[in-house]
């Protein structure tokens, strides 16, 4: 598919992957928990399952690159370093939040000193947006390159054909990252998308295109550094299609059963991202089942504390909104 | 103060002009901006001044040139982005509402948008149902979002400038009948040489009158201001307050007016329902009912899509026809 010969993989950066997405894991887990105790009010679409995608991609790019995230977003938000106590503030609604609770989950990744300054709620319109934050990008100079996360069920909006072509006619620094996890909501893509593949699709617009195994943190990391690297060459716009699985429904109150195949949902959970990593850690003797123990314990750690620092924030005063609506009052 | 005459177009052209020079990172794209130098002719010439880094053609994509704007906004350029008629601004509608209006607030105030998306709508000009519509009203329910509408060629260059420089989203309506139509008020019109701004969210007193309130904006402004030059001769006080900008709108200048002429006719381009003229009709018999001797007088197109033919047209119109019978209605 690519070479990737280039990329130099330590010890080190393979822990740090094991790390970061048992993170965005165990996160998720006490997300959902939360979520059916009734403490999450509104929507909470979990990233469990595509880990790998998040961290991936985001440790191949660079802290001042920007990224702009979905209403699935808290996988980026956490791969890219906000503090989980501010992530799941804005979760529950908190002053504590990323947005101080204005935003919620679906907005929770935005934290304009990680440079993720917008995450969507609505399919596909993230992806005109990060073509001006090309442009802006390729205008100032630098190097930096913009990065945009959606789903397959962005990629039959119009928003989606736009951008990708605006990128590739302006040979803009855009890297669009695409994961497939094979369900629009309930609806699977075999059902909505008509053509060969998504990557095929992305291609025809004449941008450079890479598929990838989503659930293969290490492939992911490869290519995306690679499409990076292209990116930065100043060759235009690169496209990811990473091929990957939610492992829950689409959102906190969909078990993600009735509409998937018993065997199908079977393969993927076999292909489950942190025991991917963790058996290649293995292998190489870098990890063993009490290092794995002590992480979870740590991770654990971690995510309880930010649970009780969540919970025990103060929500925003309802008065002081009026002044966050424009940046300069008349 | 040396003055000049421009027109509408002219003055909005020396406006991105002067804001381009003054700040490199104000760009300019659209479809026909660049090489064409805009349908009507208000982006001429940037390109051979400013070159294609800064002015750039873009695909019939409205979607992708207003979520451009934004993006290019969030990396901290000033991005002036044209809709061509204000009718595709529908196909822009998510961009523009659901994004450029909330995500500063949905942020908790962490980002900033100091884009302008210029567009025209160009009732009469016989452009038909689908390239006439003035759907400003719509825009009002997006708070976030400032809404400015020039009526002449000082406003408009003075009101520009203030867009360029706002550090919020502004949609910025202009009129094609004024770009064309040279026998009105706002056609072609006394702008200084000098630099100046006009403050965004102020409305301005076109004629002063004790007689009756005629709010206006944008191209009836224009009928307005010719209604109340007819009616001065037959001795009557019709004062003109232009709204410039509708959100946020300058409610205690109309009030003001209202209080003093304790008659108020709205004049706007749009079907009467829940349009500029409904909020300005509901702000004053919500606070200043006990003003009025008389009841709010809406003139606005009927409920139904604009006619293409002229003379079909000119009858959907508000003209100053019908504002110069309105008034002398109210005063019977």
């Amino acid at each position: 598919m690519t070479s990737h010969q280039a990329v130099e993989l330590d010890k080190e950066r393979l822990l740090g992957f094991l790390r970061k997405m048992l993170e965005i894991r165990m996160f998720e887990e006490r997300v959902e928990a939360l979520y059916r105790e009734g403490k999450v009010a509104g929507p909470a679409h979990l990233y469990i399952g595509q880990e790998a995608v998040a961290v991936g991609v985001l440790e191949a790019l660079r802290p001042d690159d920007v990224v702009l995230s979905t209403y699935r977003g808290h996988g980026h938000a956490l791969a890219r370093g906000v503090p989980m106590a501010a992530v799941l503030g804005e979760i529950l609604g908190k002053a504590l939040g990323t947005c101080k609770g204005l935003g919620g989950s679906m907005h929770a990744p935005i934290s304009v000193s990680h440079n993720i300054p917008m995450a969507t709620a609505i399919v596909g319109s993230g992806i005109p947006i990060a073509v001006g934050v090309g442009l802006g990008l390729k205008y100032r100079g630098g190097g930096r390159i913009a990065a945009v996360f959606f789903g397959d069920g962005a990629v039959n909006t119009g928003a989606f054909h736009e951008g990708l072509n605006l990128a590739a006619v302006w040979a803009l620094p855009v890297l669009f990252v695409c994961e497939n996890n094979l369900y629009a909501m309930t609806t699977a893509i075999s059902r909505t998308f008509a053509g060969q593949s998504i990557a095929a699709r992305a291609s025809s617009y004449g941008i450079k295109t890479y598929t990838t195994m989503g659930n293969d943190v290490v492939e992911v990391y490869k290519t995306a550094s690679e499409a990076a690297e292209y990116i930065r060459a100043g060759k235009g716009p690169a496209f990811i299609e990473c091929r990957t699985y939610r492992q829950r429904g689409h959102g906190g109150y969909d078990m993600g059963v009735w509409y998937r195949p018993a065997e199908e949902r079977e393969l993927w959970f076999s292909r489950d991202p942190i025991d991917l990593i963790f058996n290649r850690l293995k292998e190489l003797g870098y990890a063993d089942e009490g290092l794995r123990h002590s992480l979870i314990e740590e991770v654990g750690h971690m995510v309880e504390k930010a649970v009780e620092e969540a919970l025990n924030s103060p929500v925003t005063d309802f008065k002081t909104l009026s002044e966050l609506v424009y940046a300069t009052k008349v | 103060m040396a003055v000049r005459e421009l027109t509408y177009v002219e003055a909005l052209n020396e406006a991105l002009r002067e804001e381009m020079r003054r700040d490199d990172s104000v760009i300019v794209f659209g479809e026909e901006v660049a090489l064409a130098g805009g349908v009507y002719k208000v982006t001429k010439g940037l390109l051979e001044e400013f070159g294609p880094e800064r002015v750039r053609d873009t695909p019939i994509s409205e979607v992708a040139i207003v979520g451009a704007a934004i993006g290019a906004a969030l990396v901290g350029l000033r991005p002036v982005a044209e809709i061509m008629f204000f009718d595709f601004a529908g196909i822009a509608f998510d961009q523009i509402v659901t994004h450029a209006s909330k995500l500063r607030f949905t942020s908790g105030g962490q980002v900033k948008l100091p884009l302008v998306i210029r567009t025209q709508y160009s009732l009469g000009r016989s452009y038909g149902s689908q390239h006439t519509q003035f759907l400003a009203a719509s825009f009002m329910q997006a708070p976030g979002l400032k809404i400015v509408l020039p009526s002449t060629p000082f406003d408009a260059k003075g009101l520009l400038k203030s867009a360029i420089r706002d550090d919020d989203p502004v949609l910025f309506i202009e009129s094609g009948s004024l770009y064309v139509n040279k026998s009105y008020y706002g056609y072609r019109g006394p702008v200084p040489d000098e630099e100046y701004l006009i403050p965004i969210g102020k409305a301005d007193v076109k004629r002063e009158g004790t007689d009756v309130t005629v709010v206006a904006l944008s191209r009836t402004v224009s009928e307005a201001v010719a209604a109340a030059d007819r009616l001065r001769e037959d001795g009557v006080g019709v004062e003109v307050v232009d709204l410039r900008t509708i959100q946020p709108m300058d409610y205690a200048t109309v009030e003001k007016s209202v209080r003093k002429t304790n008659r108020l006719i709205v004049a706007e381009d749009s079907v009467k329902t829940c349009g500029v003229s409904a909020e300005v009709a509901a702000y004053i018999a919500e606070y200043a009912l006990d003003a009025l001797e008389a009841p709010i007088v809406r003139l606005n197109s009927p409920p139904m899509p604009t006619p293409q033919s002229a003379s079909l047209e000119r009858e959907y119109m508000v003209t100053s026809d019908k504002i110069v019978e309105a008034v002398k209605k109210l005063l019977k």
